[in-house]
């Protein structure tokens, strides 16, 4: 029986087709033997993952195309629709194209609490972009909103593609973004320059000991 | 073993048993939407909560396994105001839209909402909105209407062999579909309609054609392909509107290929409603005395020796055995029911048939298909194939033309001559054919409509019977015929009698006078310029077109007909509407003729008929009565196993869509065709 026609469910942004650059490949022969023979559907999630940073390498926008996910099924022995099944489900694969850098916005309790709507209205302004899931017009900028990132004490966060940038307020939207745009990402974390969670403004408890001394408390005295 | 009590009622069930199945035993119904017996468990509709002591919630009986000394409880208040919660739930998202909904009469959610809805909505928000899917030709969804049970989604990874529909997306972007739009590539899609519990899947060719309490059911068999599926035809009226599958565990279980299904809409098209004489080469109009004068004035004065019949594929028993009495009142002993030239043999029945039933696929532990592609001609018979592969446990192998069949088949290769490969121990197969316990041996009708095709039959005997296939408690010889009446006709011996010609013998002029019995797969530029041929059949298909005098006779949904499946299963169709204008039953034609020219047939009625059916043979006695057999006599069927050929087996269906005039005048079929082989659909053009 000959193929019926088969549509892309993005037309125009879907590429010819995929295959693994030797970069990727030599990081899926690693995934790959993690799982006995017969279980190698397991790894469609990190060769999702995978095929979407190959993208971001080669067309600098990370997002899994159909025919990157036909690759994955053809390379884990497994029906095309359950890779699709997968892709789909998880938002953090992208089955459409995004911007250069990826703004995923925080919105859940905590975040929306500390902010995250100045994050979301700067991120608009500054970008042009009007609603979640939008691409800037310059293709720059993709904003999404996320659910709960678990950073909820340095709310709120803004993840820009793998970095969180955190304690985000509407001032260091703006600048971080204009960094961005000019390819000069800052350092992730803390915004305020807090060190990792601590409190803001340095530590507030245990500042009598002096760890560098050795006087640290002994466990069971 | 463990006692369960359901209801105050005791009951045994096995170990690893459902609360539901238990449940069930004790005769307690439980809603269900997601469960289905023949599909994995998915647990995700909630529908079927039961209360189980000591569980200090509602448990899902379809998931929950029993456990020994449990009561449960299936219709406390508890599980009343579960199920109303869940059935809440499904709700929310259900359009409100069953007066313009197909599956309204007949719809699960429908039924369960009365016991369980509630009489007014307390949602207040919008109602998600989902974009409807293409299926293909067959199947039409309203996407908005699903309540994703997934059943469908298992059916067509599970049953079909065709894992292409899936769930994307998740949480209230759920949605089912194929994702890249895409027809189903499966012979059995309908049965997606029958088992999606609501309105989201619904017969595209249906649509909006009728109620299912304005039909009137009649009982019957299908005649698409020779697995003798139990169908139930809805007719209303004059017309047949659709026709579903009914259960029947030994045959179709509770599936019907695409083509059994669909096809109906050409029982309203090109149909043969009048006789019809030729005169001066054209055809006219004409009544039945007339065309039974024109053929008794060409019967009377031919030779009886140069007199033909060969029966058709749709043929019930009835009138082909009508048929072969007329023929040897008038002297005649050319007779053929082998439309393709198959070189069958009918002097055993283990010869001819599907020894091991299709029930028996499931016990068998390795198979060997020649030159048969049982997707394409045997879809359901396929199903019950990939349900034995599912098992596990199991090596498929075949010889023929490579080709998806639902399940892993290591391809031999395309060639008689693996026989005497497989025979002499050649080959890797070889050795799991011989130390399988009970093997199988399926032998398609593109391996014996060859000119060697009697010595593949000799030959897969001989393997069968060297590989330990034939025993006295298991029988692994078996016959694939894509033909619903051939195993009838072979039993009935509508066959060359005596010195008689056989299909080709009555070709290029072999025979002066040739009675048709809906026999349409013959190369009609093959019968004789001068030979008058005379067409019985309800279709103005190729016979039609070629015939002198044409008789109209009634398809399968238009008379009362007893077929043979097969297995050799003898199974009795009911009549579900008259044939159209002056068209007739085909054993009451033959009947009528034959007074014409002064014989009188032994029977009067279809009870007096087939009294004389079960005299001829026995077998047609036994309706629906097929016990599994043994191999009793081991003697193979004539011919030479070495005279194998070198000729690549040809696949006996090319199109599945289209394989005889009710399938060839049906537009869904083409449809399908168009869709499915677009390169044949392009070379009808």
């Amino acid at each position: 029986m000959t193929d019926p026609a088969t549509k892309s469910p993005h037309p125009g942004a879907e590429p010819e087709s995929f295959v693994f650059d030797p970069e990727s490949d030599a990081v899926i022969d690693k995934i790959l033997k993690k799982y006995p023979p017969h279980r190698q559907a397991s790894a469609v999630l990190p060769l999702l993952d995978l095929a979407q940073r190959q993208m971001k390498r080669q067309t600098g926008s990370a997002w899994v195309p159909r025919v990157a996910m036909d690759a994955i099924a053809a390379r884990l022995g497994m029906p095309p629709i359950r890779v699709y099944e997968v892709a789909t489900f998880y938002f953090m694969f992208n089955t459409r194209p995004v911007g250069k850098w990826h703004l995923q916005v925080c919105t859940t309790t905590p975040c929306w609490l500390r902010g995250s709507d100045a994050v979301v209205e700067t991120c608009k302004r500054v970008t042009g972009i009007r609603h979640f899931g939008e691409t800037s017009a310059d293709g720059l900028f993709t904003m999404n909103e996320v659910e709960c990132l678990g950073a909820c004490v340095n709310a709120p966060i803004l993840q820009v593609d793998d970095d969180f940038y955190e304690d985000m307020d509407a001032a260091t939207t703006e600048k971080l973004l204009d960094a961005l745009r000019r390819d000069a990402p800052p350092p992730p974390g803390s915004m305020i320059g807090r060190q990792a969670s601590a409190p803001e403004g340095g530590p507030i408890t245990l500042t009598t000991l002096d760890f560098a001394a050795g006087s640290a408390p002994q466990g069971g005295e | 073993m463990a006692k369960v009590t359901v209801d105050g009622i005791e009951v045994e069930v096995p170990n690893g048993a459902s609360v539901l199945q238990a449940a069930e035993l004790a005769g307690k119904e439980i809603p269900r939407f997601c469960y289905h017996d023949r599909l994995s468990v998915a647990g995700n509709c909630r529908m079927c909560l039961v209360e189980v002591e000591k569980s200090p919630k509602p448990v899902a009986s379809c998931a929950f396994p029993v456990a020994d000394g449990m009561v449960v409880k299936t219709d406390s208040p508890m599980v009343r105001q579960a199920r109303r919660g869940v059935m809440e739930f499904l709700l929310i998202n259900h359009p409100l839209d069953c007066p313009i909904c197909d599956q309204g009469g007949e719809c699960d959610l429908q039924d369960q909402s009365m016991g369980y809805g509630m009489d007014h909505s307390r949602y207040r928000e919008n109602k998600r909105a989902v974009r409807d899917k293409n299926l293909g030709p067959l199947v039409k969804t309203v996407m908005t209407r699903c309540i994703q049970c997934t059943r469908c989604v298992r059916f067509a990874s599970e049953i079909a062999g065709v894992p292409e529909l899936g769930a994307t997306a998740r949480g209230e972007n759920m949605e089912i579909g194929t994702y890249v739009e895409r027809a189903l590539s499966s012979e059995l899609s309908g049965n997606l309609i029958d088992i999606c519990p609501v309105g989201a899947l619904t017969s595209k060719p249906y649509a909006f054609i009728a109620r299912s309490w304005e039909l009137k059911k009649t009982d019957s068999i299908d005649v698409f392909d020779a697995v003798g599926c139990n169908i139930r035809i809805d007719a209303r009226g004059p017309e047949v509107l659709r026709i579903l599958p009914r259960l029947n565990e030994d045959v179709n279980e509770e599936w019907l290929g695409d083509k059994s299904r669909f096809a109906v809409d050409g029982l309203k098209r090109r149909r043969l409603d009048r006789p019809w004489v030729r005169k001066d080469g054209k055809l006219v109009p004409a009544s039945w005395r007339e065309a039974f004068t024109a053929i008794a004035d060409q019967v009377t004065a031919r030779d009886p020796a140069r007199i033909g019949a060969i029966a058709g594929d749709l043929c019930d028993a009835e009138s082909m055995l009508a048929l072969k009495d007329l023929m040897a009142a008038l002297g005649s002993p050319n007779l053929d029911c082998r439309q393709d030239g198959a070189r069958l043999d009918a002097t055993r029945r283990d010869f001819y048939v599907f020894n091991t039933t299709i029930a028996g696929i499931e016990d068998a532990d390795a198979i060997l298909i020649i030159g048969a592609n049982p997707r394409r001609e045997a879809p359901v018979l396929n199903a019950r194939i990939r349900k034995r592969w599912l098992a596990g446990e199991i090596g498929i192998a075949a010889i023929g033309t490579p080709a998806e069949l639902t399940y892993p088949v290591e391809w031999l290769g395309n060639s008689p001559q693996i026989l005497a490969e497989l025979r002499r121990g050649d080959l890797p197969f070889a050795k799991m054919l011989r130390e399988a316990k009970r093997p199988m041996i399926i032998l398609g009708q593109g391996a014996l409509r060859r000119a060697d095709g009697s010595s593949v039959l000799v030959a897969a005997w001989a393997l069968a019977a060297e590989c330990g296939a034939l025993s006295a408690d298991w029988h692994g010889f078996n016959v694939l015929h894509n033909a619903a009446a051939r195993v009838g006709a072979l039993d009935l011996g509508f066959l060359p009698g005596a010195g008689g010609k056989d299909v080709t013998g009555m070709m290029q002029g072999g025979a002066d006078l040739l009675w048709l019995l809906a026999a349409d797969e013959i190369d009609m530029a093959q019968i004789g310029a001068d030979t008058f041929v005379v067409y019985q059949g309800h279709h103005g298909d190729r016979g039609a077109a070629r015939a002198d005098v044409i008789l109209p006779g009634a398809a399968y949904t238009e008379k009362s007909g007893t077929y043979v499946n097969t297995e050799g299963r003898v199974q009795r169709g009911e009549f579900a509407i008259f044939p159209p204008g002056e068209a007739r039953e085909d054993w009451r034609i033959l009947r009528a003729f034959a007074e014409v020219l002064g014989h009188r047939l032994p029977y009067d009625d279809l009870t007096a008929l087939r009294q004389r059916l079960a005299a001829v043979a026995p077998v047609f006695g036994r309706i629906d009565d097929l016990p599994r057999r043994g191999a009793v006599d081991l003697t193979p069927p004539v011919g030479d196993p070495e005279a194998l050929g070198t000729e690549p087996f040809v696949p006996a269906v090319m199109n599945y869509y289209q394989t005889d005039p009710i399938s060839r005048a049906s537009p869904t079929m083409a449809a399908c065709t168009a869709t499915y082989y677009p390169s044949i659909a392009e070379a009808a053009e």
